[in-house]
């Protein structure tokens, strides 16, 4: 008799498979204690966190927890429902004001997560007649989002302007009721969209746009509003999405247009409807954060200089890299070698440096990947311990290789 | 306008290059369970049909999809109306 559970046991043998091969679970880490920023315990002793998306190292900002704190004690530990059967506290609506500020933009929703962001925004935005036509590198969030909706959901290839004019002309009149979605820094390798070239196509086609600013929001920009501002199309760009976890070092997700009518989207879309809003706390720290992000242009260079050092070393070391310099750091590893991607994360472990582990077919191209990413409060020491234990476990495997 | 016949036939090449072992591949060949494509490569696989046929493939209609057979039937209907 089968049952309802049979179905993952093809997955737990595959994660028994890598756990006995490597005698480690690499999706299984527990963080024993946070000790800074940068710093945790994992297996008894101390490591360099290099996989958080903590860019700009605010979850330890003094000004951000000191914010959380008493936005808790003062308001309580939770909102225990949704806004619009609980109401909105007027801090939630304070960060949607603040929000729209910084994006020069006159409407803004904040949402419980960033993947919550995506799920509603796209599947209230677009229905039957429409067409989503994204980039195949997009995130998990996008393509659950598309699943949630009704619209035609086709794909382009990644980071090809061609592919997607290619794809919008085919569309004939539907284009114009086609939504583009790409992302400001893609989250695997690091590779900003060419967002000038898609700005321009999409204009011609009088298409919509929508670009997930997860990763660039505090990356890129000259006040931090990410890749569009970095490129000089905000006016271009119609809807804005992106999260509080990573520059913003909380929890939530945002989505901000330059077209007033996305206030009344708050009515139509069941995740954030359904979902029960941000605790107080993390409102706090947010609106904190944001203060703190928008003049970061200190913090930002900590963090280009990091990214560049740790870029460099990697390359002077041969090997394979994401295609730009960037905060997130792909080290691509041969489709040859299977079984060695745990081991090569084990031993970056055992040296005192945590990386994400990416497996296909969560890795573009098919490879296996240790994936970097860098904040502004790493030290230029730290970024010289992560080198060195790329180093020493490059150097370790080749030797094993050559046994 | 492709014939039904010619439709099966360019999918068929196009699914070809996919399969893991030398099977012949017909209408009833089941994609995922036969041909051995998982996710990732059916994403690929539909950017090329998209392109071979100069036609439209909403992600849409994966799941109602088993075999090749079935990929060609809604090939078909795609290619009528666009």
């Amino acid at each position: 008799m089968t049952t309802l559970l049979e179905k993952f046991r093809p997955l737990e043998e595959k994660r028994a498979a890598l756990v006995a091969s490597s005698g480690e679970d690499p999706f299984h880490v527990i963080v024993e204690r946070v000790v800074s920023a940068t710093e945790s315990v994992v297996n008894g002793r101390k490591v360099i966190m290099v996989g958080t998306n903590n860019y700009l190292g605010l979850t330890f900002d003094s000004d951000c927890v000191a914010a959380a704190c008493k936005a808790a004690k003062e308001e309580g530990t939770g909102t225990t429902g949704s806004r619009m059967a609980n109401g909105s506290y007027a801090a939630h609506v304070a960060l949607e004001n603040e929000l729209a500020d910084f994006f020069n933009c006159p409407a803004a929703i904040v949402f419980s997560t960033g993947y919550i962001a995506n799920l509603g925004v796209l599947s209230a935005l677009t229905g039957p007649d429409d067409v989503i036509l994204m980039d195949a590198d997009c995130h998990a969030s996008i393509y659950d989002g598309t699943r949630l909706g009704a619209a035609q959901v086709i794909r382009f290839r990644h980071n090809n302007p061609a592919d997607l004019e290619k794809r919008l002309q085919r569309l004939g009149e539907k284009a114009s009721r086609t939504l583009v979605v790409v992302e400001g820094i893609y989250s695997m390798l690091g590779d900003r969209a060419p967002l000038r070239e898609i700005v321009d196509i999409k204009r011609r086609y009088g298409a919509s746009l929508l670009v997930d600013e997860a990763h660039s929001v505090g990356v890129l920009g000259e006040h931090g509003r990410g890749l569009a501002e970095e490129t000089a199309v905000e006016g271009e760009v119609d809807f804005i999405t992106g999260t509080f976890s990573k520059s913003l070092g909380s929890i939530g997700g945002f989505c901000v247009s330059r077209w007033p009518e996305l206030e009344h989207m708050r009515y139509a879309m069941r995740p954030y409807t359904f979902t029960a809003s941000s605790s107080p706390s993390l409102i706090a720290s947010t609106r904190q954060a944001l203060q703190v992000l928008s003049r970061g242009v200190e913090l930002r260079r900590k963090l280009w200089n990091n990214a560049t050092r740790l870029y460099q070393g990697l390359t002077e070391m041969g090997f394979d890299l994401g295609p730009e310099i960037s905060p997130v750091i792909a080290v691509k590893l041969p489709v040859s070698i299977e079984g060695d991607p745990i081991l090569l994360w084990g031993e970056l472990l055992s040296q005192g440096v945590y990386v994400n582990l990416v497996l296909p077919p969560a890795a573009p191209g098919g490879c296996s990947m240790l994936r970097c990413s860098l904040s502004a409060a790493h030290s230029p020491e730290q970024i010289d311990v992560v080198l060195k234990a790329f180093a020493v476990v490059s150097a370790k495997l080749k030797l094993e290789h050559r046994t | 306008m492709q014939s039904k016949e010619e439709i099966l036939d360019q999918l068929i090449e196009l699914i070809r290059p996919y399969a893991e072992e030398p099977i012949v591949l017909s209408e009833q060949t089941r994609i995922i369970d036969d041909v051995g494509l998982d996710s990732m490569k059916v994403m690929e696989l539909v950017m090329q049909i998209e392109d071979c046929f100069d036609v439209s493939v909403p992600l849409n209609i994966l799941p109602d999809v088993n075999t090749i057979g079935e990929f060609a039937k809604h090939l078909e209907t795609l290619l009528q109306d666009s």
